[in-house]
């Protein structure tokens, strides 16, 4: 019998999810501390814990580690993940500081919740296993199910917070069937050895079926459609700072999950997904697009909106290659970017009865706040795609990739949905700029860090959309290696 | 060296987001600045005007920098005869404008100035470009200015009109990027490079067929909705209408140039096949917005809505002399561009001057104004005369060329198209008898003031360069005409490239 081998413990792969987490259980341990400490000194920690992960993560751009026999993959491409990642959740934190105290929300385990959740989504950008994949998973949703229901005393909160997790728990049970089933075809759950288990056995119906159940599962994580109704209840429901979270860092998570597993396991394995994919992204953006018109919550619009987005995402899936694939990358940077700084908005303007999240809340609002006017049209008209912001250039990309592998009509499909897309987002900014305000007036909720999240989202989008090049570069030599 | 182009065409943006840091109270400071900002533009770009060489083929002044190798996008701008004019037509115009609305805007005026201005550097990187990502950049980007003037400053039905405006004009880009798109990879998979730059792309000889139609199309559908040419024209009176002056004289003066700019710039020399093929659809097209057009505007009671459809019409007799593919056909075109800008800003300016006074632009409303306000009729006959092609005015040069490019291409053409300068004689002369002649109808009008200083600071450029153009056109043909032959001598060599 051979001896039980300890394998070596290489921490380093996992430093950026390890700094995030050391953050979490110090924030904790700060809650227990003197009350006297100021309440401040949460979201600062778990500010610094983001902000420690993403130099981590830049630190250790090019030198790819691998830790616990494969199961966790730090290359490149999970360290582009890890700066969305980082971002998102730094930007978060700096939404809720003053957010969370003016609703009366403001609580250790807010911050440690949103620190467990970043860890989680790093962790699934990293996952060389499915056993990873599903922990992560575990890890990034069961803390969003409760951050989902922070507001206690809110109906919609409670709800949200129900649906996702009754929803996601069924997503997650298909997930968990799909790699069992991978599983007992391949004999293991490592990325690698199911991609080698595989061409060896290319039409195993176990295997078939297991991607199948696996892709269910991260299309409810995507929110593509038909796995798509959660998202406008918990969207709206959700505390906006958490709905930012859940749009953004969780959603470039789980597509770096997808990509993985379909880049490293499927590599020319028939059947050939890519109709099927096809298929997903035209019903996606065009049913979040649709539907997206005729919401008058502006949360829920953005919700249906971030469908739509998830939708272009796909196409270039579809495209595939390190174009198709790196800009899908990308468009999760400026997605990220953008997504966050439009909710970022909403958690500013405040109303009588809560928070302004109808649009007829803000008809008027370019006269009584042009800055936050301006950064919420400016952030708007990235979504549209209007160049020269971020959201141009990703749609550039995405639909370029589709040109490029022949998919035209699905980019002309894309094309056009995204003039559909203008009409909403546009009206929204018709009601700030060419209407006058209703009944009561909608304030502006001063904060210092909520205005350095949005200064620094907007220096984002505009950085990416004048300068794109360098980062798509980089966003295309990070997938590259998984595609070989 | 100053890369004066660059210097003319992001002047008026960066000075645009300059104003929006000057206190909201100094009105007239913002005035006085944003006009001096377009009339130092217009200055600046006399240079270009006089320093162009009409003789040779090519680009000139032209600047070519990085910008994203990788992509194959550069920075490259530069200007031949075609977008001299145009480039010349926008900076003369933006001053004209800003002054219409001197005392017109009040609400908001700060954001009203910088967002023309940035328009202004809109409308001249689309006209500058050679690139074909720059220049997507710029047609997109113009949108939203143009959006918010009509959309903030318009009138009643505004909101309505600057959202059909962005809608319509969208969905004809979008397609135009897919077929960008598709060129690029296209080239480069032909020849290995991957490039957006236009000079480079326009010797590439494509193979006609299926691939070029459908590029064609995408980029004539994204153009002939900016024309508009006949049936895309419905956003037109729209927008028209309820923009504001000045954005009704952007719009009229320069926007709807762009769509015929694009023809003559990507759609001949990029896809000559598809062009030629396509031409007889064109001009029927041109030809039935030429007459819809004028007969439209014979039966409004509005007269900002008579001279809105006119444009319609005009703008068909440019999309016809474009496609005869006949050097007066297409110089004539050309020239009328810049004279329906003249013209109709001229027309758009003075019914705003006459709303101004009265509040309303309905032809009832007046009659026998030449009795009271002399001046601002007789400028405004003979901007009505320019309008309807009188002989010895700018409207005749263009009209004339484009219908004896026209008559080598099919007779009867070319007299269907001249029946719409009939039409226009009936519909302009008619406005004009109705609102100037006669007996004094209203009694509201007897009090109205003549032309104000700042008013004859307005009209008399436009009226001066409406006679000039008239008198001497060969101070502008002169400028285009061996750049249209080289475009021409392009389109046919690569059109039979492959015969």
């Amino acid at each position: 019998m051979d001896a039980i081998v300890f394998p070596a413990v290489v921490l380093g792969p996992l430093l950026p999810a390890l700094i995030v987490l050391a953050a979490a259980a110090l924030v904790l341990g700060l809650d227990l501390g003197p009350r006297a400490l100021p309440r401040e000194l949460l979201a600062v920690t778990a500010l610094a814990g983001m902000l420690g992960a993403l130099l981590a993560t830049l630190a250790r751009w090019g030198t790819p580690g691998r830790a616990f026999r494969d199961m966790v993959v730090l290359d490149n491409y999970a360290l582009f993940f890890n700066v969305i990642i980082c971002y998102s959740g730094a930007l978060i934190v700096l939404l809720s500081m003053d957010y969370l105290r003016r609703t009366g929300s403001d609580s250790a385990e807010y911050y440690a919740l949103v620190l467990f959740a970043t860890a989680g989504m790093m962790l699934l950008a990293a996952a060389g296993d499915l056993v990873v994949v599903f922990l992560a998973l575990e890890l990034m949703s069961l803390s969003l199910y409760v951050l989902a229901g922070l507001f206690k005393r809110e109906l919609a909160s409670g709800e949200a917070a129900m649906k996702y997790f009754l929803l996601g728990a069924f997503a997650s049970s298909f997930l968990l069937y799909g790699i069992a089933l991978v599983y007992g075809a391949a004999g293991t759950t490592n990325l690698d050895r199911i991609a080698a288990a595989m061409a060896a056995r290319p039409r195993d119906p176990l295997f078939v079926v297991g991607f199948g159940l696996l892709l269910v599962g991260f299309g409810f994580k995507i929110s593509s459609v038909p796995f798509h109704m959660w998202v406008p209840d918990v969207y709206q429901g959700a505390p906006t700072s958490v709905t930012a979270l859940i749009a953004t860092g969780s959603k470039a998570a789980a597509f770096a999950a997808l990509i993985r597993v379909l880049a490293v396991t499927l590599r020319g394995v028939p059947p050939d997904w890519t109709p099927l994919f096809w298929a997903v992204a035209v019903v996606t953006m065009t049913v979040g697009n649709v539907v997206a018109i005729a919401q008058s919550n502006l949360k829920r619009m953005l919700a249906y909106s971030s469908i739509a987005h998830v939708g272009y995402m796909l196409v270039g899936l579809v495209a595939g290659g390190a174009g198709g694939t790196g800009a899908v990358l990308f468009y999760l940077l400026t997605y990220t970017f953008t997504t966050a700084g439009a909710f970022g908005v909403i958690t500013l303007c405040e109303r009588a009865r809560g928070e302004a999240v109808e649009v007829g809340d803000y008809a008027g609002l370019a006269r009584r706040h042009p800055m936050l006017a301006a950064a919420l049209g400016i952030f708007l008209l990235s979504l549209i795609g209007i160049p020269p912001l971020a959201g141009f250039v990703g749609k550039f990309y995405v639909f370029g990739a589709a040109v490029r592998a022949g998919y035209v009509w699905l980019a002309v499909i894309g094309v056009l949905n995204s003039a559909v897309a203008a009409y909403y987002y546009l009206r929204v900014v018709v009601y700030m700029y060419m209407r006058e305000p209703e009944g009561a007036v909608t304030a502006y909720a001063p904060s210092f860090a909520g205005g350095v999240a949005l200064t620094v989202a907007l220096f984002a989008i505009v950085l990416l959309g004048v300068m794109p090049a360098p980062f798509v570069d980089l966003a295309q030599a990070a997938v590259a290696p998984l595609l070989r | 060296m100053i890369p004066l182009l660059s210097v003319v065409t992001f002047l008026p943006g960066a000075a645009g987001l300059a104003l929006l840091f000057v206190p909201r109270r100094s009105v007239g400071a913002l005035r006085v600045a944003s006009l001096a900002i377009t009339v130092v533009t217009f200055v600046l770009s006399l240079p270009l005007y006089f320093g162009f060489d009409g003789d040779i083929t090519g680009y000139q002044f032209e600047e070519n920098r990085p910008w994203m190798p990788t992509l194959g996008a550069a920075y490259h701008v530069g200007i031949d005869g075609i977008s001299l004019l145009l480039v010349l037509l926008t900076t003369f115009l933006m001053p004209l404008a800003l002054a219409s609305a001197w005392g017109v805007i009040e609400d908001r005026l700060k954001e009203f100035m910088a967002t023309m201005l940035i328009l202004e550097t809109g409308m001249l990187g689309v006209f500058v470009s050679l690139d074909l990502f720059l220049f997507y950049v710029f047609w997109e980007a113009m949108l939203i200015p143009m959006y918010f003037i009509i959309g903030v400053w318009g009138g009643p039905n505004r909101i309505y009109a600057a959202v059909k405006f962005v809608l319509y004009t969208m969905v004809g880009s979008v397609l135009m990027l897919v077929a960008i798109l598709a060129l690029y990879y296209q080239y480069g998979a032909a020849t290995g490079r991957y490039t957006f730059d236009l000079p480079v792309l326009a010797q590439y000889v494509m193979a006609p067929g299926r691939a070029q139609d459908l590029m064609f199309l995408a980029f004539a559908l994204a153009f002939a909705i900016k024309v508009p040419l006949f049936p895309f024209h419905t956003w037109l009176p729209d927008a028209h209408v309820e923009a504001p002056t000045a954005g009704s004289v952007v719009l009229a003066g320069v926007l709807l140039k762009m769509g015929t700019y694009g023809f003559l710039r990507f759609c001949l020399p990029l896809f000559p096949d598809a062009s030629l093929a396509f031409g007889p659809v064109v001009w029927t097209l041109a030809v039935i917005g030429v007459i819809y057009g004028a007969w439209v505007s014979t039966v409004q009671p509005d007269m900002k809505k008579l001279v809105a459809y006119s444009s319609v019409s005009h703008l068909g007799f440019v999309m016809l002399g474009i496609f005869t593919f006949n050097q007066q056909g297409l110089v004539g075109g050309l020239i009328q561009m810049v004279n329906h800008g003249l013209s109709t800003g001229a027309l758009f300016l003075m019914v705003g001057m006459l709303y101004e006074r009265r509040h309303s632009r309905l032809i009832a409303d007046f009659g026998g104004l030449w009795r009271i306000v002399p001046a601002f009729s007789a400028l405004f006959l003979v901007v009505v005369l320019s309008s309807l092609g009188l002989p010895g005015l700018n409207g005749f040069v263009g009209e004339f060329l484009i219908l004896v490019g026209a008559f080598q291409r099919s007779p009867w053409l070319a007299a269907l198209a001249t029946s719409g300068i009939i039409f226009a004689a009936v519909y302009l002369l008619w406005m004009y008898q109705r609102v100037i002649f006669g007996e004094v109808t209203r009694d509201a009008n007897r009090g109205l003031p003549d032309l104000t200083t700042r008013e004859w600071a307005v009209l008399v450029p436009v009226v001066a360069l409406i006679v000039w153009i008239g008198v001497y056109p060969v101070a502008f043909t002169g400028k285009t005409e061996a750049t249209i032959e080289a475009l021409l001598a392009q389109v046919q060599a690569k059109a039979s490239a492959h015969r």
